[in-house]
């Protein structure tokens, strides 16, 4: 009956985040699947917005505001959503994430992505183990080097548990163009399945070397802080929206910056984070539609640039 | 860390301010009614300062530095190793800390009677009452005064020895008036250090109170600094 209660459970949470947040948007909340990119080492299909966990799902203990991330991870389901990312680094949120997955009955569609970040080799395998469990899933999807820290050892780790099948991709992340040179050395001689990176429409540092050089060499690029943490989103919220915006289906700001972001074409997803349901709705919406061209992403960035 | 240069002080901000505050009303609902008594000691410790006693066997410049020892281990275990831990890993490494200072208070002040807990009216004894007073009685009153902008309740409210922050001032003002020479360093490095980092996380935060652990900590430090830059009294 497991399927039973988890339907259930997953309608009760979206009535309630319904009855006391605005109507949904356009799109994938109205039952549009979000349009998905092929993760180029095996093709799988991923939904081209995730959902991070930063800041957001850090919540301690706190049984109201744990509810509230829970109702966020219920709505990205419901929309279509699959990829969650996360780390050792941002406190409570792995736990937070577990108490979700829990909660709506361990959706099978999840993609769980997390990072290894501690500065020993050695200490890896059990802050991993520890993640597993505070995730509660079997295994994770992908696993990380956080921000490169004991970069050698740890993908040494992690390719060894993908070999012994308990782990299906590895990866590695920076952020805010951190160690660029670094990673870009790690990219050329490591068989990776994925990066994350930092890349916005303001942003683009990304656009000159890395993302170029992961289509060559076949990795899924994963997008973090594609807001700015909230402050390009706040720092746009007065201006107007460019009129052609409606000619790619962004009718936000954020959904503006999200379509430009997954139009890229080495771009795999981007996970921005959210404490509403109405965000992480208008996020997934951002995923279907019309997508820019090349041209029109150019018109963006130049637009934002203006401003 | 690798390009340390690049990072702002907001990069080191793991939770959001309503994450942050909200842990205070949690914090004193488990706690309750805890912040009555150690209310009730502030203001023993208040009396005995501006009246210290002698009893043939005890003083209450040694009671002072037991109640103080204790609210540090208690703000140590109860806030930042069961609390504020859980959303910032951070603190179970200034929990020690916390501990430490407890140690320190009972070491010299209450074994070796080294701290003397005598409000006068110098320079040192006004600050330390100013800064004693208004952590037991005004600091727990910040979080509802900016309620309205800040939507924060009186249940937020951090109350000396339950609280860090308070905790920190109060021991800086009891310090300024009690300890002397080179202890006095040793037992405010600690206090200072907090108010230090209650002050990065609150400004990183935006809160517009993040100046009042600085400003209580550049009280002591100036106040501690000032006979030797004049008269230490002010009449």
């Amino acid at each position: 009956m497991t399927t039973t209660r988890r339907t259930i459970l997953q309608a009760v949470l979206a009535t309630a985040a319904a009855a006391i947040l605005p109507p949904p948007l356009k799109g994938a909340a109205q039952g549009r699947p979000p349009a998905t990119k092929p993760i180029p080492s095996t093709g799988e299909a991923l939904p081209v917005v995730g959902l991070g966990s930063w800041i957001t799902f850090n919540v301690g203990d706190d049984p109201v505001l744990r509810d509230e991330c829970a109702a966020v991870m219920a709505a990205f389901f419901d929309a279509g959503g699959r990829i969650i990312d996360s780390s050792p680094m941002y406190g409570s949120s792995q736990d937070v994430i577990g108490y979700g997955l829990e909660k709506l009955g361990r959706p099978s569609r999840l993609f769980s992505a997390e990072k290894v970040w501690t500065s020993s080799g050695d200490n890896g395998p059990a802050q991993i183990e520890e993640s597993r469990r505070f995730w509660g899933v079997p295994r994770f999807d992908l696993l990380q080097v956080h921000n490169l820290v004991a970069w050698e050892e740890h993908l040494k780790t992690l390719f060894e548990m993908k070999a012994a099948g308990q782990l299906r991709y590895v990866g590695i992340t920076t952020s805010e163009g951190r160690r660029h040179d670094l990673f870009e050395e790690i990219m050329r001689t490591q068989p990776l399945d994925f990066v994350q990176i930092t890349y916005n429409v303001v942003d683009r540092e990304v656009e000159d070397r890395i993302l170029p050089l992961a289509r060559d060499r076949g990795m899924g690029v994963i997008v973090n802080r594609p807001f700015q943490q909230g402050v390009l989103t706040q720092r746009l919220e007065g201006e107007p929206l460019p009129e052609w915006a409606t000619e790619i289906g962004a009718s936000t700001w954020a959904q503006f910056i999200l379509k430009f972001i997954v139009s890229h074409p080495a771009v795999t997803v981007a996970i921005p984070a959210t404490t509403r349901v109405d965000h992480v709705r208008e996020n997934l919406a951002a995923a279907t539609g019309p997508m820019p061209d090349e041209a029109t992403r150019r018109r963006m960035a130049a637009y934002v640039q203006d401003l | 860390m690798p390009e340390w240069w690049t990072y702002r002080l907001e990069d080191f901000l793991l939770f959001s301010p309503r994450v942050y505050w909200r842990m205070f009303e949690l914090h004193n609902a488990a706690v309750w009614p805890l912040q009555i008594p150690a209310l009730a000691l502030g203001a023993i410790i208040l009396v005995w300062i501006v009246r210290p006693r002698q009893w043939p066997d005890l003083g209450s410049d040694r009671l002072v530095s037991i109640i103080l020892a204790a609210a540090w281990v208690w703000v140590a275990w109860s806030f930042l190793w069961n609390r504020y831990a859980t959303i910032n890993w951070a603190a179970t490494y200034v929990a020690p800390a916390f501990v430490l200072q407890a140690l320190l208070l009972l070491w010299i002040g209450s074994l070796r009677g080294r701290l003397h807990f005598a409000a006068d009216r110098t320079v040192r004894g006004v600050v330390g009452l100013a800064l004693f007073l208004y952590s037991l009685v005004l600091h727990p009153l910040v979080a509802p005064l900016v309620a309205p902008l800040a939507g924060r309740p009186i249940q937020a409210a951090e109350v000396f020895g339950i609280a860090p922050d308070p905790t920190a001032i109060a021991t800086l003002g009891l310090l300024s008036i009690g300890a002397g020479g080179a202890i006095a360093w040793l037992l405010l490095a600690i206090p200072l250090a907090w108010c230090v980092v209650s002050w990065a996380t609150l400004h990183a935060m935006g809160a517009s109170e993040s100046w009042i652990p600085l400003t209580a900590a550049g009280l002591a430090v100036l106040s501690r600094l000032w006979p030797r830059i004049g008269s230490g009294a002010l009449r």
